[in-house]
């Protein structure tokens, strides 16, 4: 038959393009990006106005690394679970719940490819929330400490991107287990913030293993790399009665925290995908 | 090649449940082909394999010779669908939304702009292609999706029931936009029979997942409907059944059934009695008769190749 209207053939990378594109656009227009900045905001507005008030010396009386530890260092990783359980927490499941799949997948795209745009547009998303999160950080460090922004805090705001990375693809794996958004999201955020937290402290101080396996020990690369020196990759303490018992405290190395969040990156984003491409959209 | 939709031994089980069993059927040509069958008859699985929605548990499903669980990207490149009633992203507008389609089907930049107005206009959403589709009703969503099925100029299309949330208008306006459809294969599944036989040539009807007929509207309605003629009537008050008793001895009267609280579906013996005598006989029974339409005979023919509804 003719074709009156012809059509170009479009390659998947054009397709990963065009799905980021418009799910960024989607992010970028929706309320839970401006409650997501809101939420920013607040807790800047809020450590600008207690250190501003109280100056306490944990922040202000010592250098500016110091600063950067306490503002930054603190709540950076929060920041960055908070950022990918919003916006990777019901990327793929809100297709299937809000039926939004049934107008996308059903056309001449590959189901890989509307995933890594969504991934790459949750990603964009993330990642200007974090910046206005360290601009904010930055403006109150030149304040107090004036024409000095430690290297340190540069790699750390850059190891915060691979935590993101990492965290974006694993909440994305979670979104594509479920078909409900509000468990994919609560999953994200009880794992990321508690379940893992809780397993790294239990691993080390009962059993005495380094959680290797755990993303957010891999994160703590975040924080300790603005601890001069470096904190010890293992620690003991003594405790108890003649110091009979003992606590051990293990720290991520930067390449070690580095590999670990490549290693969650990797395989949580192949595990996703492969869970995006099998799941079915029934009704 | 003409257009083309095959599904070959297409199976689909949910557990122990079998939602399709075995489906063999070969749609090719430009023409509207209407699915019919009754709630969970196997319509919607067959469309979601077919559009890669769902993977059958067995058999091949083809559009355009192209396997869909092989190669989805080619087997839709030429394919616009439409199923269940999917939802657009609700920060988007419907200018936004029919872009990015154009955009994923290769619609060429220099034309997607004139297509894209050219869609809502046909669905009389012009006035509404910069609002945010978030605060849209139902029926105007539908009235987008049916626009993103327009774009492209596609060979086939795939359309699972879209009347679905329109008013009255709206329903009228999309059997329009399916007539006019010429030079595509459009398949389109429906439960209602008067929309088919306006705007299908042919009907395949499916019922527990097997496939029960294909054939012409005429074929279909010739085979099944029982022979002879029905018309239905319209009584000013409610049809009582000593009323219905009356018209059921009138001479030549095969069965009388109430489609509802004012008609009767009259299935009378062409070779006794003549349409225009029945009319006559049924007028002279002073019982308030306002209208005579003659009744779907695919209506017939459904009713007699489906025996229960899930």
């Amino acid at each position: 038959m003719s074709d009156q209207h012809p059509r170009t053939k479009v390659g998947s990378l054009s397709h990963v393009w065009i799905s980021a594109k418009y799910n960024f656009l989607n992010y970028f227009r929706a309320r839970r990006f401006y409650v997501m900045l809101a939420i920013i905001l607040i807790i800047s507005g809020l450590l600008t106005a207690l250190v501003g008030y109280y100056r306490p010396p944990g922040f202000v009386g010592g250098n500016a690394l110091g600063f950067y530890g306490a503002g930054w260092g603190s709540f950076a990783n929060f920041v960055v679970v908070l950022s990918a359980a919003f916006f990777g927490g019901d990327a793929i499941s809100g297709e299937f719940q809000n039926r939004t799949g049934y107008y996308l997948v059903p056309n001449p795209i590959r189901r890989s490819a509307i995933y890594v745009g969504k991934w790459i547009a949750a990603l964009a998303a993330s990642t200007i929330v974090l910046a206005v999160f360290a601009l904010i950080m930055v403006a109150n460090g030149l304040f107090y400490f004036p024409g000095s922004i430690p290297w340190q805090f540069v790699e750390s705001v850059a190891f915060a991107f691979v935590y993101m990375v990492a965290a974006l693809s694993l909440a994305f794996a979670f979104s594509s287990l479920f078909k409900n958004s509000s468990i994919s999201i609560l999953m994200s955020v009880i794992l990321l913030l508690f379940v893992f937290d809780v397993v790294d402290t239990v691993t080390s101080i009962v059993a005495g293993i380094e959680p290797w396996f755990s993303i957010t020990y891999g994160a703590g690369i975040v924080s300790n790399i603005l601890t001069v020196p470096y904190p010890a990759a293992k620690s003991v303490t003594p405790v108890g009665p003649g110091g009979r018992f003992a606590i051990a405290q293990f720290n991520a190395t930067v390449p070690e925290g580095l590999l670990i969040l490549g290693v969650y990156f990797i395989v949580m984003a192949v595990l996703g995908l492969v869970l995006f491409e099998r799941k079915e959209f029934t009704s | 090649m003409a257009p083309s939709i095959e599904a070959r031994q297409l199976s689909k089980n949910y557990g122990r449940f079998t939602a399709l069993s075995s489906l063999d059927l070969k749609i090719q040509g430009t023409k509207c082909v209407g699915f019919l069958g009754p709630n969970g008859a196997g319509k919607t699985t067959t469309m979601k394999i077919l559009t890669g929605l769902i993977r059958a548990t067995k058999g091949t499903a083809l559009i355009n010779g192209v396997d869909v669980s092989k190669d989805k990207k080619g087997a839709l490149a030429s394919c616009s669908t439409l199923i269940e009633t999917p939802e657009i992203y609700p920060s988007l507008t419907p200018k936004e939304a029919l872009s990015m389609l154009c955009e994923i089907r290769g619609v060429p930049k220099e034309e997607k702009n004139k297509r894209i107005d050219e869609a809502l206009a046909r669905v009389k959403m012009t006035e509404w292609e910069g609002k945010k589709v978030g605060g849209f009703s139902k029926g105007m969503k539908q009235r987008v999706n049916i626009a993103s099925t327009l774009l492209s100029d596609p060979e086939v299309i795939i359309l699972d029931e879209p009347s679905t949330g329109l008013d009255p208008r709206g329903m009228s306006e999309v059997r329009d936009i399916v007539m006019s459809l010429k030079d595509r294969l459009v398949f389109m599944s429906s439960h209602l029979l008067a929309e088919v036989t306006e705007v299908c040539q042919e009907v395949a009807m499916i019922d527990h997942g097997k496939l029960l007929v294909y054939d012409t509207i005429e074929n279909v309605t010739a085979k099944f409907a029982g022979g002879g003629g029905a018309i239905e009537v319209g009584f000013a008050g409610a049809v009582e059944e000593p009323l219905r008793l009356r018209v059921s001895k009138i001479p030549g009267v095969l069965s009388v059934t109430k489609s509802n609280d004012r008609h009767l579906i009259v299935k009378f013996d062409n070779a006794a009695v003549t349409q225009d005598r029945l009319f006559e006989l049924v007028a002279g029974l002073k019982a308030g008769a306002l209208s005579f339409t003659p009744a779907s005979g695919l209506e017939d023919a459904y009713l007699s190749l489906i025996k229960e509804t899930l």
